[in-house]
Protein backbone atom coordinates (compact mmCIF):
# COMPACT_ATOMS: atom_id res chain seq x y z
CA UNK A 1 0.00 0.00 0.00
CA UNK A 2 1.06 3.55 -0.61
CA UNK A 3 1.75 4.50 2.97
CA UNK A 4 4.27 1.87 3.94
CA UNK A 5 7.67 2.00 2.31
CA UNK A 6 8.25 -1.68 1.64
CA UNK A 7 11.48 -3.33 0.62
CA UNK A 8 11.63 -4.44 -3.01
CA UNK A 9 12.60 -8.03 -2.13
CA UNK A 10 9.49 -8.54 -0.06
CA UNK A 11 7.22 -7.25 -2.81
CA UNK A 12 8.68 -9.54 -5.44
CA UNK A 13 8.21 -12.50 -3.11
CA UNK A 14 4.57 -11.65 -2.66
CA UNK A 15 3.96 -11.31 -6.35
CA UNK A 16 5.56 -14.68 -7.16
CA UNK A 17 3.55 -16.49 -4.54
CA UNK A 18 0.26 -15.08 -5.72
CA UNK A 19 0.89 -15.99 -9.37
CA UNK A 20 1.73 -19.57 -8.39
CA UNK A 21 -1.49 -19.82 -6.40
CA UNK A 22 -3.31 -18.51 -9.40
CA UNK A 23 -1.99 -21.27 -11.66
CA UNK A 24 -2.67 -24.02 -9.18
CA UNK A 25 -6.23 -22.95 -8.46
CA UNK A 26 -7.48 -22.37 -11.97
CA UNK A 27 -9.91 -25.06 -13.13
CA UNK A 28 -10.11 -25.02 -16.92
CA UNK A 29 -13.21 -27.21 -17.54
CA UNK A 30 -15.63 -25.55 -15.13
CA UNK A 31 -18.36 -23.48 -16.73
CA UNK A 32 -20.34 -20.85 -14.88
CA UNK A 33 -23.46 -23.06 -15.11
CA UNK A 34 -22.25 -26.16 -13.30
CA UNK A 35 -20.05 -24.69 -10.63
CA UNK A 36 -21.18 -23.54 -7.21
CA UNK A 37 -20.27 -20.27 -5.64
CA UNK A 38 -17.24 -21.69 -3.84
CA UNK A 39 -15.16 -22.87 -6.80
CA UNK A 40 -16.26 -19.79 -8.67
CA UNK A 41 -14.95 -17.67 -5.83
CA UNK A 42 -11.69 -19.61 -5.89
CA UNK A 43 -11.21 -19.07 -9.57
CA UNK A 44 -12.20 -15.44 -9.38
CA UNK A 45 -10.35 -14.32 -6.27
CA UNK A 46 -6.75 -14.94 -7.39
CA UNK A 47 -7.49 -13.32 -10.74
CA UNK A 48 -8.95 -10.24 -9.14
CA UNK A 49 -6.10 -10.19 -6.66
CA UNK A 50 -3.42 -10.45 -9.31
CA UNK A 51 -5.07 -7.76 -11.42
CA UNK A 52 -5.62 -5.37 -8.56
CA UNK A 53 -2.32 -5.79 -6.85
CA UNK A 54 1.02 -6.86 -8.13
CA UNK A 55 2.66 -5.66 -4.96
CA UNK A 56 -0.07 -5.57 -2.33
CA UNK A 57 0.71 -7.15 0.99
CA UNK A 58 -2.52 -8.74 2.14
CA UNK A 59 -1.49 -9.03 5.76
CA UNK A 60 -0.83 -5.28 5.83
CA UNK A 61 -4.16 -4.49 4.20
CA UNK A 62 -6.21 -6.69 6.52
CA UNK A 63 -4.44 -5.32 9.61
CA UNK A 64 -4.99 -1.77 8.37
CA UNK A 65 -8.68 -2.39 7.68
CA UNK A 66 -9.19 -3.87 11.17
CA UNK A 67 -7.38 -0.92 12.76
CA UNK A 68 -9.40 1.59 10.72
CA UNK A 69 -12.72 -0.05 11.56
CA UNK A 70 -11.97 -0.42 15.27
CA UNK A 71 -10.12 2.83 15.94
CA UNK A 72 -12.05 5.19 13.65
CA UNK A 73 -15.54 3.74 13.46
CA UNK A 74 -15.93 1.84 16.71
CA UNK A 75 -13.97 4.15 19.03
CA UNK A 76 -13.55 7.67 17.62
CA UNK A 77 -17.08 8.06 16.21
CA UNK A 78 -18.79 6.93 19.45
CA UNK A 79 -16.37 9.22 21.29
CA UNK A 80 -17.67 12.08 19.15
CA UNK A 81 -21.21 11.26 20.20
CA UNK A 82 -20.22 10.85 23.84
CA UNK A 83 -18.33 14.15 23.88
CA UNK A 84 -21.55 15.90 22.83
CA UNK A 85 -23.16 14.31 25.89
CA UNK A 86 -20.13 15.26 28.05
CA UNK A 87 -20.33 18.82 26.74
CA UNK A 88 -23.95 19.11 27.83
CA UNK A 89 -23.37 17.51 31.23
CA UNK A 90 -20.25 19.57 32.02
CA UNK A 91 -21.87 22.80 30.86
CA UNK A 92 -24.88 21.95 33.03
CA UNK A 93 -22.62 21.34 36.03
CA UNK A 94 -20.83 24.65 35.43
CA UNK A 95 -24.12 26.54 35.15
CA UNK A 96 -25.65 24.72 38.12
CA UNK A 97 -28.21 22.83 36.02
CA UNK A 98 -28.85 19.10 35.70
CA UNK A 99 -28.34 18.50 31.99
CA UNK A 100 -29.56 15.48 30.00
CA UNK A 101 -30.13 12.71 32.56
CA UNK A 102 -33.27 10.90 31.34
CA UNK A 103 -32.16 8.55 28.54
CA UNK A 104 -30.33 5.60 30.06
CA UNK A 105 -28.12 5.74 33.16
CA UNK A 106 -26.81 9.32 33.74
CA UNK A 107 -28.36 10.19 30.38
CA UNK A 108 -25.57 8.23 28.65
CA UNK A 109 -27.88 7.14 25.83
CA UNK A 110 -28.78 10.76 25.06
CA UNK A 111 -26.29 10.60 22.17
CA UNK A 112 -28.23 7.69 20.62
CA UNK A 113 -31.51 9.58 21.00
CA UNK A 114 -29.94 12.67 19.40
CA UNK A 115 -28.59 10.58 16.54
CA UNK A 116 -32.00 9.03 15.84
CA UNK A 117 -33.59 12.46 16.00
CA UNK A 118 -31.11 13.85 13.47
CA UNK A 119 -31.68 10.94 11.10
CA UNK A 120 -35.48 11.13 11.27
CA UNK A 121 -35.91 14.90 10.90
CA UNK A 122 -36.85 16.29 7.52
CA UNK A 123 -33.77 16.84 5.38
CA UNK A 124 -34.70 20.19 3.91
CA UNK A 125 -32.74 21.72 1.04
CA UNK A 126 -33.68 25.38 0.48
CA UNK A 127 -34.53 26.36 -3.09
CA UNK A 128 -31.97 29.15 -3.37
CA UNK A 129 -28.86 27.07 -2.70
CA UNK A 130 -26.25 25.65 -5.05
CA UNK A 131 -27.31 22.02 -4.58
CA UNK A 132 -24.10 20.20 -5.48
CA UNK A 133 -21.87 22.10 -3.07
CA UNK A 134 -24.62 22.32 -0.47
CA UNK A 135 -24.63 18.51 -0.30
CA UNK A 136 -20.89 18.15 -0.59
CA UNK A 137 -19.92 20.60 2.19
CA UNK A 138 -21.00 18.59 5.28
CA UNK A 139 -19.06 15.55 4.06
CA UNK A 140 -16.01 17.73 3.45
CA UNK A 141 -15.95 18.86 7.07
CA UNK A 142 -16.37 15.35 8.47
CA UNK A 143 -14.02 13.36 6.24
CA UNK A 144 -10.74 15.26 6.82
CA UNK A 145 -11.30 15.14 10.57
CA UNK A 146 -11.54 11.34 10.44
CA UNK A 147 -8.69 10.99 7.90
CA UNK A 148 -6.23 12.54 10.32
CA UNK A 149 -6.78 9.58 12.68
CA UNK A 150 -4.53 7.62 10.32
CA UNK A 151 -1.17 8.76 11.67
CA UNK A 152 -1.86 9.16 15.40
CA UNK A 153 -0.37 6.29 17.43
CA UNK A 154 -3.08 5.20 19.86
CA UNK A 155 -1.02 2.45 21.51
CA UNK A 156 2.39 0.81 21.42
CA UNK A 157 1.92 -2.69 20.04
CA UNK A 158 -0.79 -5.29 20.37
CA UNK A 159 -0.15 -8.86 19.17
CA UNK A 160 3.01 -7.62 17.43
CA UNK A 161 1.03 -5.09 15.41
CA UNK A 162 1.84 -1.37 15.63
CA UNK A 163 -1.14 0.51 17.02
CA UNK A 164 -1.15 3.18 14.36
CA UNK A 165 -2.99 2.93 11.05
CA UNK A 166 -0.24 4.43 8.86
CA UNK A 167 3.23 4.74 10.39
CA UNK A 168 4.22 7.75 8.30
CA UNK A 169 7.54 9.56 8.60
CA UNK A 170 5.78 12.89 8.15
CA UNK A 171 3.10 12.43 10.83
CA UNK A 172 2.45 15.99 12.08
CA UNK A 173 2.71 17.39 8.55
CA UNK A 174 0.12 14.87 7.37
CA UNK A 175 -2.26 15.95 10.14
CA UNK A 176 -1.86 19.63 9.24
CA UNK A 177 -2.19 18.94 5.52
CA UNK A 178 -5.42 17.00 5.87
CA UNK A 179 -6.81 19.32 8.55
CA UNK A 180 -6.21 22.29 6.26
CA UNK A 181 -8.58 20.63 3.76
CA UNK A 182 -11.45 20.86 6.23
CA UNK A 183 -11.65 24.60 5.45
CA UNK A 184 -13.27 23.68 2.14
CA UNK A 185 -16.34 22.24 3.83
CA UNK A 186 -16.94 25.48 5.69
CA UNK A 187 -16.14 27.75 2.74
CA UNK A 188 -18.40 25.83 0.41
CA UNK A 189 -21.18 25.60 2.99
CA UNK A 190 -21.08 29.35 3.50
CA UNK A 191 -20.96 30.11 -0.20
CA UNK A 192 -23.45 27.54 -1.51
CA UNK A 193 -26.10 28.40 1.10
CA UNK A 194 -26.57 31.71 -0.68
CA UNK A 195 -27.55 33.53 2.47
CA UNK A 196 -25.78 36.44 4.10
CA UNK A 197 -25.36 34.86 7.54
CA UNK A 198 -23.91 31.68 6.10
CA UNK A 199 -21.65 33.67 3.84
CA UNK A 200 -20.30 35.87 6.62
CA UNK A 201 -19.75 32.79 8.76
CA UNK A 202 -17.86 31.10 5.93
CA UNK A 203 -15.67 34.15 5.30
CA UNK A 204 -14.88 34.55 8.99
CA UNK A 205 -14.07 30.89 9.38
CA UNK A 206 -11.76 30.79 6.38
CA UNK A 207 -9.68 33.75 7.45
CA UNK A 208 -9.58 32.49 11.01
CA UNK A 209 -8.43 29.01 10.05
CA UNK A 210 -5.81 30.26 7.61
CA UNK A 211 -4.44 32.67 10.23
CA UNK A 212 -4.17 30.13 13.00
CA UNK A 213 -2.78 27.36 10.81
CA UNK A 214 0.45 29.34 10.68
CA UNK A 215 0.96 29.60 14.42
CA UNK A 216 -0.22 26.00 14.80
CA UNK A 217 2.44 24.79 12.39
CA UNK A 218 5.17 27.01 13.83
CA UNK A 219 4.34 26.04 17.42
CA UNK A 220 5.43 22.43 16.97
CA UNK A 221 8.69 23.27 15.17
CA UNK A 222 10.68 23.60 18.47
CA UNK A 223 9.40 20.19 19.52
CA UNK A 224 10.46 18.61 16.24
CA UNK A 225 13.86 20.30 16.53
CA UNK A 226 14.35 18.82 19.99
CA UNK A 227 13.33 15.31 18.98
CA UNK A 228 14.89 15.47 15.52
CA UNK A 229 12.03 13.29 14.31
CA UNK A 230 8.77 13.60 12.38
CA UNK A 231 7.50 10.10 13.04
CA UNK A 232 4.87 10.34 15.77
CA UNK A 233 5.46 6.75 16.91
CA UNK A 234 9.15 7.38 17.55
CA UNK A 235 8.39 10.73 19.23
CA UNK A 236 6.12 8.93 21.70
CA UNK A 237 8.71 6.19 22.24
CA UNK A 238 11.32 8.83 23.04
CA UNK A 239 8.96 10.45 25.54
CA UNK A 240 8.14 7.10 27.15
CA UNK A 241 11.82 6.53 27.93
CA UNK A 242 13.12 10.04 28.57
CA UNK A 243 10.25 12.03 30.00
CA UNK A 244 7.18 13.56 28.42
CA UNK A 245 7.78 16.83 26.62
CA UNK A 246 5.96 18.76 29.32
CA UNK A 247 7.05 16.54 32.23
CA UNK A 248 10.76 15.67 31.90
CA UNK A 249 11.09 13.90 35.25
CA UNK A 250 12.77 10.61 34.32
CA UNK A 251 15.40 9.15 31.98
CA UNK A 252 17.53 11.65 30.10
CA UNK A 253 14.88 14.30 30.65
CA UNK A 254 15.90 14.55 34.30
CA UNK A 255 18.75 16.97 33.66
CA UNK A 256 19.45 20.69 33.38
CA UNK A 257 19.01 20.44 29.61
CA UNK A 258 15.65 18.71 29.99
CA UNK A 259 14.31 21.33 32.40
CA UNK A 260 15.51 24.30 30.36
CA UNK A 261 14.13 22.88 27.13
CA UNK A 262 10.78 22.37 28.87
CA UNK A 263 10.33 26.18 28.84
CA UNK A 264 10.08 26.60 25.03
CA UNK A 265 8.01 23.42 24.93
CA UNK A 266 5.57 24.91 27.40
CA UNK A 267 5.28 28.08 25.27
CA UNK A 268 4.69 25.80 22.26
CA UNK A 269 2.00 23.95 24.14
CA UNK A 270 0.11 27.16 25.00
CA UNK A 271 0.26 28.36 21.39
CA UNK A 272 -0.67 24.92 20.07
CA UNK A 273 -3.71 24.53 22.32
CA UNK A 274 -5.00 28.06 21.69
CA UNK A 275 -4.57 27.66 17.94
CA UNK A 276 -6.37 24.34 18.18
CA UNK A 277 -9.35 26.12 19.76
CA UNK A 278 -9.35 28.55 16.84
CA UNK A 279 -8.92 25.79 14.25
CA UNK A 280 -11.84 23.79 15.60
CA UNK A 281 -14.02 26.93 15.80
CA UNK A 282 -14.74 26.49 19.47
CA UNK A 283 -15.35 29.12 22.07
CA UNK A 284 -13.67 31.50 22.85
CA UNK A 285 -13.01 31.59 19.09
CA UNK A 286 -16.35 30.41 17.70
CA UNK A 287 -16.95 33.56 15.65
CA UNK A 288 -17.87 31.65 12.46
CA UNK A 289 -21.03 30.39 14.15
CA UNK A 290 -21.46 33.17 16.65
CA UNK A 291 -25.15 32.93 17.55
CA UNK A 292 -25.66 36.51 18.65
CA UNK A 293 -24.50 37.94 15.33
CA UNK A 294 -24.81 35.31 12.63
CA UNK A 295 -27.78 33.06 13.63
CA UNK A 296 -25.67 29.89 13.27
CA UNK A 297 -22.96 30.98 10.85
CA UNK A 298 -22.09 28.74 7.93
CA UNK A 299 -24.62 26.04 8.83
CA UNK A 300 -27.64 28.33 9.20
CA UNK A 301 -29.41 26.78 6.20
CA UNK A 302 -28.69 23.18 7.11
CA UNK A 303 -31.04 20.75 8.79
CA UNK A 304 -31.23 17.11 9.82
CA UNK A 305 -28.25 14.84 9.21
CA UNK A 306 -26.36 17.42 7.14
CA UNK A 307 -26.37 19.74 10.13
CA UNK A 308 -25.35 16.82 12.35
CA UNK A 309 -22.34 16.17 10.12
CA UNK A 310 -21.05 19.71 10.73
CA UNK A 311 -21.59 19.18 14.41
CA UNK A 312 -19.82 15.81 14.40
CA UNK A 313 -17.02 17.20 12.25
CA UNK A 314 -16.35 19.91 14.84
CA UNK A 315 -16.20 17.38 17.67
CA UNK A 316 -14.13 14.92 15.64
CA UNK A 317 -11.63 17.71 14.93
CA UNK A 318 -11.54 18.43 18.65
CA UNK A 319 -10.83 14.78 19.46
CA UNK A 320 -8.08 14.53 16.86
CA UNK A 321 -6.62 17.81 18.08
CA UNK A 322 -6.55 16.45 21.61
CA UNK A 323 -4.98 13.25 20.28
CA UNK A 324 -2.23 15.23 18.54
CA UNK A 325 -1.61 17.36 21.64
CA UNK A 326 -1.40 14.23 23.79
CA UNK A 327 0.95 12.57 21.30
CA UNK A 328 3.28 15.54 20.95
CA UNK A 329 3.32 17.04 24.43
CA UNK A 330 1.94 14.56 26.95
CA UNK A 331 3.68 11.33 26.05
CA UNK A 332 0.99 9.71 23.90
CA UNK A 333 0.24 6.18 25.07
CA UNK A 334 3.10 6.05 27.60
CA UNK A 335 2.75 5.87 31.35
CA UNK A 336 4.74 8.38 33.45
CA UNK A 337 8.19 7.54 34.92
CA UNK A 338 8.91 5.00 32.21
CA UNK A 339 6.57 2.39 33.70
CA UNK A 340 5.89 -0.48 31.28
CA UNK A 341 7.74 1.40 28.55
CA UNK A 342 9.04 -0.78 25.68
CA UNK A 343 12.77 -0.46 25.00
CA UNK A 344 12.42 0.64 21.38
CA UNK A 345 9.81 1.12 18.67
CA UNK A 346 10.39 -2.41 17.38
CA UNK A 347 10.64 -4.16 20.76
CA UNK A 348 8.07 -6.82 21.55
CA UNK A 349 5.33 -5.71 23.95
CA UNK A 350 3.23 -8.16 26.01
CA UNK A 351 -0.42 -7.95 25.04
CA UNK A 352 -1.58 -6.63 28.39
CA UNK A 353 1.02 -3.84 28.24
CA UNK A 354 -0.38 -3.03 24.81
CA UNK A 355 -3.92 -2.86 26.20
CA UNK A 356 -2.79 -0.64 29.09
CA UNK A 357 -1.05 1.70 26.62
CA UNK A 358 -4.23 2.02 24.57
CA UNK A 359 -6.19 2.72 27.77
CA UNK A 360 -3.64 5.37 28.82
CA UNK A 361 -3.89 7.10 25.45
CA UNK A 362 -7.67 7.33 25.58
CA UNK A 363 -7.64 8.45 29.22
CA UNK A 364 -5.36 11.34 28.31
CA UNK A 365 -7.46 12.25 25.27
CA UNK A 366 -10.67 12.24 27.31
CA UNK A 367 -9.02 14.45 29.95
CA UNK A 368 -8.04 16.96 27.24
CA UNK A 369 -11.55 16.86 25.73
CA UNK A 370 -12.98 17.75 29.13
CA UNK A 371 -10.43 20.57 29.30
CA UNK A 372 -11.70 21.81 25.91
CA UNK A 373 -15.27 21.68 27.20
CA UNK A 374 -14.52 23.46 30.48
CA UNK A 375 -12.72 26.26 28.61
CA UNK A 376 -15.71 26.66 26.30
CA UNK A 377 -18.08 27.23 29.21
CA UNK A 378 -15.67 29.45 31.14
CA UNK A 379 -14.41 32.11 28.75
CA UNK A 380 -16.44 34.73 26.88
CA UNK A 381 -16.16 35.09 23.10
CA UNK A 382 -13.42 37.22 21.56
CA UNK A 383 -14.21 40.09 19.21
CA UNK A 384 -13.23 39.41 15.61
CA UNK A 385 -10.46 42.02 15.38
CA UNK A 386 -9.08 40.82 18.71
CA UNK A 387 -9.00 37.29 17.36
CA UNK A 388 -7.11 38.28 14.23
CA UNK A 389 -4.69 40.45 16.21
CA UNK A 390 -4.04 37.63 18.67
CA UNK A 391 -3.25 35.27 15.80
CA UNK A 392 -1.11 37.51 13.61
CA UNK A 393 0.50 39.97 16.01
CA UNK A 394 1.06 37.86 19.12
CA UNK A 395 1.05 34.12 18.44
CA UNK A 396 2.82 34.29 15.11
CA UNK A 397 5.71 36.35 16.55
CA UNK A 398 5.92 34.36 19.78
CA UNK A 399 6.00 31.09 17.86
CA UNK A 400 8.73 32.44 15.57
CA UNK A 401 10.80 33.72 18.51
CA UNK A 402 10.27 30.38 20.22
CA UNK A 403 11.84 28.57 17.27
CA UNK A 404 14.91 30.83 17.43
CA UNK A 405 15.22 30.48 21.22
CA UNK A 406 14.99 26.69 20.98
CA UNK A 407 17.69 26.66 18.31
CA UNK A 408 19.99 28.75 20.54
CA UNK A 409 19.30 26.55 23.57
CA UNK A 410 19.95 23.41 21.53
CA UNK A 411 23.23 24.87 20.32
CA UNK A 412 24.29 25.70 23.92
CA UNK A 413 23.30 22.34 25.41
CA UNK A 414 24.60 20.19 22.61
CA UNK B 1 0.15 -0.52 -7.42
CA UNK B 2 -0.31 0.13 -11.13
CA UNK B 3 -4.05 0.11 -10.45
CA UNK B 4 -3.60 2.91 -7.89
CA UNK B 5 -1.38 4.80 -10.31
CA UNK B 6 -4.09 4.80 -12.98
CA UNK B 7 -6.75 5.71 -10.43
CA UNK B 8 -4.91 8.78 -9.17
CA UNK B 9 -3.67 9.85 -12.61
CA UNK B 10 -7.27 9.72 -13.79
CA UNK B 11 -8.27 11.82 -10.77
CA UNK B 12 -5.56 14.39 -11.47
CA UNK B 13 -6.44 14.56 -15.19
CA UNK B 14 -10.18 14.80 -14.55
CA UNK B 15 -9.53 17.63 -12.12
CA UNK B 16 -7.37 19.36 -14.71
CA UNK B 17 -10.06 19.04 -17.39
CA UNK B 18 -12.61 20.29 -14.87
CA UNK B 19 -10.60 23.47 -14.31
CA UNK B 20 -10.82 24.31 -18.01
CA UNK B 21 -14.34 23.11 -18.78
CA UNK B 22 -16.28 24.41 -15.78
CA UNK B 23 -17.97 27.77 -16.31
CA UNK B 24 -18.54 28.30 -12.61
CA UNK B 25 -15.30 29.69 -11.09
CA UNK B 26 -15.93 27.92 -7.78
CA UNK B 27 -16.28 24.58 -9.58
CA UNK B 28 -13.10 25.31 -11.53
CA UNK B 29 -11.16 26.11 -8.36
CA UNK B 30 -12.52 23.01 -6.69
CA UNK B 31 -11.52 20.84 -9.67
CA UNK B 32 -8.03 22.22 -9.27
CA UNK B 33 -7.99 21.05 -5.64
CA UNK B 34 -9.01 17.57 -6.79
CA UNK B 35 -6.24 17.62 -9.37
CA UNK B 36 -3.72 18.57 -6.66
CA UNK B 37 -4.94 15.72 -4.46
CA UNK B 38 -4.44 13.23 -7.30
CA UNK B 39 -0.98 14.64 -7.91
CA UNK B 40 -0.08 14.35 -4.21
CA UNK B 41 -1.16 10.71 -4.23
CA UNK B 42 1.13 10.09 -7.22
CA UNK B 43 4.05 11.64 -5.33
CA UNK B 44 3.32 9.44 -2.33
CA UNK B 45 3.27 6.39 -4.59
CA UNK B 46 6.82 7.28 -5.61
CA UNK B 47 7.83 7.10 -1.90
CA UNK B 48 8.19 10.89 -1.90
CA UNK B 49 6.06 11.42 1.19
CA UNK B 50 7.32 14.91 2.00
CA UNK B 51 6.69 16.25 -1.49
CA UNK B 52 3.20 14.71 -1.55
CA UNK B 53 2.24 16.07 1.83
CA UNK B 54 3.63 19.53 0.99
CA UNK B 55 1.61 19.46 -2.22
CA UNK B 56 -1.56 19.11 -0.14
CA UNK B 57 -0.45 21.41 2.67
CA UNK B 58 0.72 24.30 0.52
CA UNK B 59 -1.29 24.11 -2.69
CA UNK B 60 -4.55 22.39 -1.79
CA UNK B 61 -4.71 23.60 1.80
CA UNK B 62 -3.45 27.17 1.61
CA UNK B 63 -3.21 28.62 -1.89
CA UNK B 64 -6.44 27.22 -3.27
CA UNK B 65 -8.32 28.24 -0.12
CA UNK B 66 -7.23 31.83 -0.80
CA UNK B 67 -8.33 31.46 -4.44
CA UNK B 68 -11.77 30.22 -3.36
CA UNK B 69 -11.93 32.98 -0.77
CA UNK B 70 -11.45 35.64 -3.45
CA UNK B 71 -13.76 33.95 -5.94
CA UNK B 72 -16.50 33.82 -3.32
CA UNK B 73 -16.39 37.59 -3.06
CA UNK B 74 -16.94 38.00 -6.82
CA UNK B 75 -20.21 37.78 -8.66
CA UNK B 76 -20.17 34.25 -10.04
CA UNK B 77 -23.37 34.54 -12.10
CA UNK B 78 -21.87 37.18 -14.36
CA UNK B 79 -18.96 34.93 -15.17
CA UNK B 80 -21.31 32.04 -15.96
CA UNK B 81 -23.26 34.13 -18.46
CA UNK B 82 -20.30 35.65 -20.25
CA UNK B 83 -20.01 34.65 -23.92
CA UNK B 84 -16.63 33.62 -25.26
CA UNK B 85 -15.67 35.10 -28.65
CA UNK B 86 -14.53 32.73 -31.38
CA UNK B 87 -11.10 34.38 -31.59
CA UNK B 88 -10.40 33.48 -27.98
CA UNK B 89 -11.39 29.85 -28.48
CA UNK B 90 -9.24 29.50 -31.59
CA UNK B 91 -6.31 31.19 -29.87
CA UNK B 92 -6.59 28.95 -26.83
CA UNK B 93 -6.86 25.86 -29.03
CA UNK B 94 -3.75 26.90 -30.97
CA UNK B 95 -1.72 27.44 -27.80
CA UNK B 96 -2.86 24.08 -26.39
CA UNK B 97 -2.00 22.18 -29.55
CA UNK B 98 1.40 23.86 -29.72
CA UNK B 99 2.14 22.96 -26.13
CA UNK B 100 1.08 19.34 -26.62
CA UNK B 101 3.32 19.11 -29.71
CA UNK B 102 6.20 20.55 -27.70
CA UNK B 103 5.77 18.09 -24.84
CA UNK B 104 5.49 15.11 -27.19
CA UNK B 105 8.57 16.12 -29.17
CA UNK B 106 10.63 16.59 -25.99
CA UNK B 107 9.46 13.31 -24.41
CA UNK B 108 10.01 11.27 -27.56
CA UNK B 109 13.65 12.41 -27.72
CA UNK B 110 14.54 11.86 -24.08
CA UNK B 111 14.72 8.53 -22.23
CA UNK B 112 13.11 9.73 -19.03
CA UNK B 113 10.60 6.91 -18.85
CA UNK B 114 13.12 4.17 -19.64
CA UNK B 115 15.71 4.83 -16.97
CA UNK B 116 15.29 2.72 -13.82
CA UNK B 117 15.80 4.63 -10.64
CA UNK B 118 16.45 2.74 -7.38
CA UNK B 119 13.77 3.05 -4.70
CA UNK B 120 14.39 5.69 -2.05
CA UNK B 121 14.52 3.02 0.64
CA UNK B 122 17.39 1.31 -1.18
CA UNK B 123 19.56 4.38 -1.60
CA UNK B 124 20.32 4.94 2.07
CA UNK B 125 19.14 1.63 3.44
CA UNK B 126 15.95 1.03 5.39
CA UNK B 127 15.08 3.33 8.28
CA UNK B 128 16.01 6.61 6.63
CA UNK B 129 12.98 8.44 5.38
CA UNK B 130 12.84 10.79 2.44
CA UNK B 131 12.42 13.63 4.95
CA UNK B 132 15.85 12.92 6.43
CA UNK B 133 17.43 12.72 3.01
CA UNK B 134 15.88 15.95 1.75
CA UNK B 135 16.79 17.69 5.00
CA UNK B 136 20.40 16.55 4.83
CA UNK B 137 20.74 17.69 1.22
CA UNK B 138 19.14 21.05 1.97
CA UNK B 139 21.43 21.77 4.89
CA UNK B 140 24.66 20.46 3.38
CA UNK B 141 24.88 20.81 -0.41
CA UNK B 142 22.25 23.51 -0.80
CA UNK B 143 22.73 25.40 2.46
CA UNK B 144 23.38 28.76 0.81
CA UNK B 145 20.23 28.93 -1.37
CA UNK B 146 18.20 27.70 1.62
CA UNK B 147 19.55 30.52 3.78
CA UNK B 148 18.82 33.11 1.10
CA UNK B 149 15.27 31.87 0.57
CA UNK B 150 14.71 31.66 4.32
CA UNK B 151 15.82 35.25 4.90
CA UNK B 152 13.68 36.40 1.97
CA UNK B 153 10.58 34.70 3.34
CA UNK B 154 11.24 35.96 6.85
CA UNK B 155 11.57 39.53 5.59
CA UNK B 156 8.34 39.16 3.63
CA UNK B 157 6.37 37.77 6.58
CA UNK B 158 7.72 40.33 9.04
CA UNK B 159 6.99 43.04 6.49
CA UNK B 160 3.38 41.90 6.15
CA UNK B 161 2.91 41.95 9.91
CA UNK B 162 4.45 45.43 10.21
CA UNK B 163 2.27 46.78 7.40
CA UNK B 164 -0.91 45.35 8.87
CA UNK B 165 0.00 46.73 12.29
CA UNK B 166 0.25 50.24 10.82
CA UNK B 167 -3.17 49.94 9.26
CA UNK B 168 -4.74 49.11 12.60
CA UNK B 169 -3.81 52.58 13.91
Amino acid sequence: MGFQPMGRVEMIGVRRRSSRDFNRRRRPCITPQNMGWKPMLHSLLPTAASVLSDHMDWHLIIAAVIKIVVFVFLVTLPMVAMSVWAERRVSAAIQDRVGPNRVGPFGLLQAVADGIKFLLKEDFTPAHVNKFYFWLAPALTMVPALLTCAVIPFGSRLFDEKMVIADLDVGPLFVFAIASLSVYGIVLAGWSSNSKYSFLGGVRSTSQMISYEISLGLSIVPLIMIYGELNLGRIVQEQALNGWALLPLWGEGLSVKGFILAVPIFISFIIFMTSMFAETNRLPFDLPECETELVAGYHTEYSSMKFALFFLGEYAAMIIGSGLAVTLFLGGWSLPFGWLAPESVDAAVPWWHGLIHIGVYFTKVIALIIFFIVIRWTLPRFRYDQLMRLGWVFFFEIALANVVITAILLAIFK
Amino acid sequence: MTFLFYLFSALALMGGIGVVVNRNPVSAAFSMVISFLGLAALFIQLDAFLVGILQILVYAGAIMVLFLFIIMLLDVREEEKRRRPLVNIIGAGGVTLGFIALVISVLSRSDVGKATIPALTEVEGPGTSDVHQIGELLFSTYWFPVQIVGVLLLVATVGVVVLSKKELK
